[in-house]
């Protein structure tokens, strides 16, 4: 295998990983992600600030999360290997969302924000800023595609619940990438007391920065336990990629680990045809949309198309900057897996080891299944399991059945 | 001098101000603008903004966001708008400039899985006749290489200026700007408002402070009244969903909309005087 360039730690001056990511907005926001990126760097040098976090995280958000050894599942797929699961979905609110939303309402109430706004697509994001945003007493607007607000009433209720409104999106294909059209859209126009909580690595910069140094608490704490549990670094870390957050999160703090071999697992829906999966770097090519410059599913005219996951949470047809500057050095590779093989690898995961994930991680979970048989023998793999599967439950039962063998979707 | 550089300066002389009307292109048809944009140069416009439709135009509200959509429902794309262009650019008695996002220049041209520079979009809309191209999501910093490619083509690459902008931003932009200043009106994205709030005011004139370049100012401007207030101050007026929901209820009759577009061009016209 070819040896990769080991990527740099941070964004150039202007908000680039190589020739990825930048600031793609109209003008409008331009004062505003300069007001956000001064704030977040002044935060980061504040003692107070990382305290403050960092005891939200443990006493709130109930970190550090555990790296659990999932034997039997190990057991299950031979070859001696050992896998490990860092456990995101046993957060409150169910998800890795909640460490980047806590970071960034601090991050607003810092700047005098009253108002938090976000997009959602499988509702995690928006249940996470709606929590915040009850916790500190800030308004809070999620935007979220009409279709998205059907396949997850249940998360719709629950952000109601906690006091936000949740306005349908009706653009476009209804889905994650008009939400977050919108959410701009609401952003340029309330830009003075308003703060854009991106519920993703993705957006103008210093949004993919930002959010990857929130949820690099996933990556920074698995690396510490599993040298504490095994003596040594993985073999493997894999993670599910949609804009990547959960991902980015638990790969940064490996990828100066030359041997540490990172996998994204991208949402591969239906197939290869056009529109029919969210598999972004697989299948797309570079271009901009919401305020950066990276892989994107699009037509020949530069057009965005239309995707499909089973997993709501994937269904964004680009990919965060930062993700599309390790697969041009070589530094993760990014694969994909059907939504049969997802749905397969929750009940997987289920009869195994009594966990039911979310139907996100469960693909990086299916590739592990599927691949590895390749692995080397004894191999060790850090999975990151970042949302808990309750919110997928009906879906389950749509697509699974109920004590079949799982249909064919 | 250009055909912009020219225009203004013929107004500047007249004591007269920019009217520029928006359209989309194939909206509903690429035969309907065709038919429309020499009636809006003979109503009155001065300059003619054509928009090539994107499927995520961030900084539009919902007229322009379902002019898009129609659009490219019915087909239109970046190609085919800049062959409409050049057929019809000779005959249309105005400058035509081209307003779309970065992504479908970018990805006019490219080849395999590369985006492009914006070098093919910017020659094809010279060939075709065309003075200037904006790009709303394409901000000053990125645009930094897209200015000299435009200049290169001999287009002129319209900056766009805010009322969030910093006065020391104000003053890079007008360093670089080229044809004329797009100045955004209000906090927000383009469509009707009723009442037009004055907070350009200061920008508009602090910029005509720093630059001869015309400074036109568009977003939010929707009736004969408030073009008026507006070109008391600005070198042009820009009006394009309040344009476009004029000419929507005819979606199948391209004529009785471009009636519709011209008596409201006219109205606008005899305001601004």
């Amino acid at each position: 295998m070819r040896q990769p360039f080991l990527p740099r730690r941070e964004p150039d001056r202007s908000g680039h990983f190589g020739p990825f990511g930048g600031k793609f907005v109209p003008e409008t926001l331009m004062a505003a992600l300069e007001e956000l990126e001064q704030a977040f760097r002044a935060a980061q040098r504040d003692a107070g600030f990382r305290r403050e976090l960092s005891t939200y995280l443990r006493d709130y958000a109930g970190r550090p999360t555990p790296l659990y050894h999932a034997r039997r599942l190990s057991q299950s797929l031979g070859r001696g290997v050992r896998i490990y699961l860092k456990r995101e979905d046993l957060l409150h609110t169910g998800a890795h969302k909640i460490n980047n939303a806590l970071g960034q309402a601090l991050l607003a109430v810092r700047m005098k924000k009253r108002r938090l706004i976000a997009e959602t697509g499988a509702g995690q994001h928006g249940v996470a800023t709606a929590t915040v945003a009850a916790l500190f007493g800030l308004e809070c607007d999620v935007f979220m595609g009409e279709e998205d607000m059907e396949r997850q009433a249940l998360n719709v209720f629950r952000m109601r619940l906690l006091g936000a409104e949740v306005r349908p999106v009706t653009a476009g294909t209804k889905t994650l990438k008009d939400a977050c059209s919108e959410a701009i859209r609401d952003w340029v126009t309330h830009v003075r007391t308003t703060h854009y909580c991106i519920g993703s690595v993705v957006g103008p910069h210093p949004y993919p920065w930002m959010v990857r140094v929130f949820q690099s608490v996933i990556g920074q704490e698995a690396r510490r336990q599993v040298l504490a549990e095994t003596g040594r670094l993985p073999d493997y870390a894999v993670a599910c990629v949609g804009g990547g957050s959960n991902a980015i999160g638990l790969f940064a703090p490996f990828a100066r680990d030359r041997r540490v071999r990172l996998i994204g697992v991208e949402a591969g829906g239906r197939g290869n045809a056009p529109g029919a999966n969210a598999a972004t770097i697989v299948h797309g090519s570079p271009g901009v949309l919401h305020g950066m410059l990276s892989y994107l599913l699009q037509d020949r005219a530069g057009q965005i198309l239309s995707t499909h996951s089973v997993a709501a949470g994937l269904d964004y047809p680009g990919v965060g900057p930062e993700h599309a500057y390790y697969h041009a050095l070589g530094r993760a590779s990014y694969v994909a897996v059907s939504d049969h093989e997802a749905l397969q690898a929750c009940e997987l995961l289920a009869k195994t080891e009594g966990i039911l994930p979310a139907i996100e991680p469960a693909h990086a979970l299916a590739y592990v299944a599927k691949a590895a048989r390749t692995f080397p023998r004894r191999s060790v793999i850090v999975l990151g399991l970042s949302g808990r599967g309750d919110k997928d439950v009906g879906t389950m039962a749509t697509y699974l059945g109920h004590g079949r063998t799982p249909a064919h979707v | 001098m250009d055909a912009l550089q020219l225009t203004f300066k013929r107004l500047r002389r007249a004591g007269r101000k920019a009217l520029i009307p928006f359209v989309m292109a194939g909206d509903p048809s690429l035969r309907a603008t065709e038919a429309l944009l020499p009636r809006l140069a003979d109503a009155g416009a001065d300059v003619i903004e054509v928009g090539v439709p994107f499927s995520d135009p961030l900084a539009d509200g919902p007229v322009i966001q379902r002019a898009s959509s129609r659009a490219l429902a019915a087909g239109t794309t970046p190609a085919r708008v800049v062959e409409l262009l050049g057929r019809v650019a000779r005959r249309v008695s105005v400058p035509l400039v081209v307003l779309t996002y970065w992504n479908p220049i970018a990805q006019y041209g490219a080849r395999g899985s590369t985006a492009s520079d914006g070098a093919a979009f910017t020659r094809a809309l010279k060939a075709a006749g065309v003075r200037g191209v904006i790009v709303p999501d394409l901000s000053l910093e990125e645009g930094e290489r897209f200015r000299r490619v435009a200049a290169r083509a001999g287009i002129a690459d319209i900056l766009l200026a805010s009322t969030t902008t910093s006065p020391a931003r104000l003053t890079r932009i007008a360093r670089a700007a080229r044809g004329f200043i797009y100045y955004v009106s209000v906090t927000g994205t383009t469509g009707i408002r009723r009442q037009l709030p004055m907070e350009w005011l200061a920008g508009v004139r602090r910029l005509k402070g720093m630059t001869r370049t015309p400074v036109c100012v568009g977003f939010g401007i929707s009736t004969p009244a408030q073009a008026r207030a507006v070109a008391r101050t600005a070198d042009g007026v820009i009006v394009g969903s309040a344009l476009i929901r004029a000419m929507e209820p005819w979606p199948r009759q391209p004529d009785r909309a471009a009636r519709a577009a011209e008596r409201f061009i006219r109205q606008l016209r005899w305001a601004i005087g």
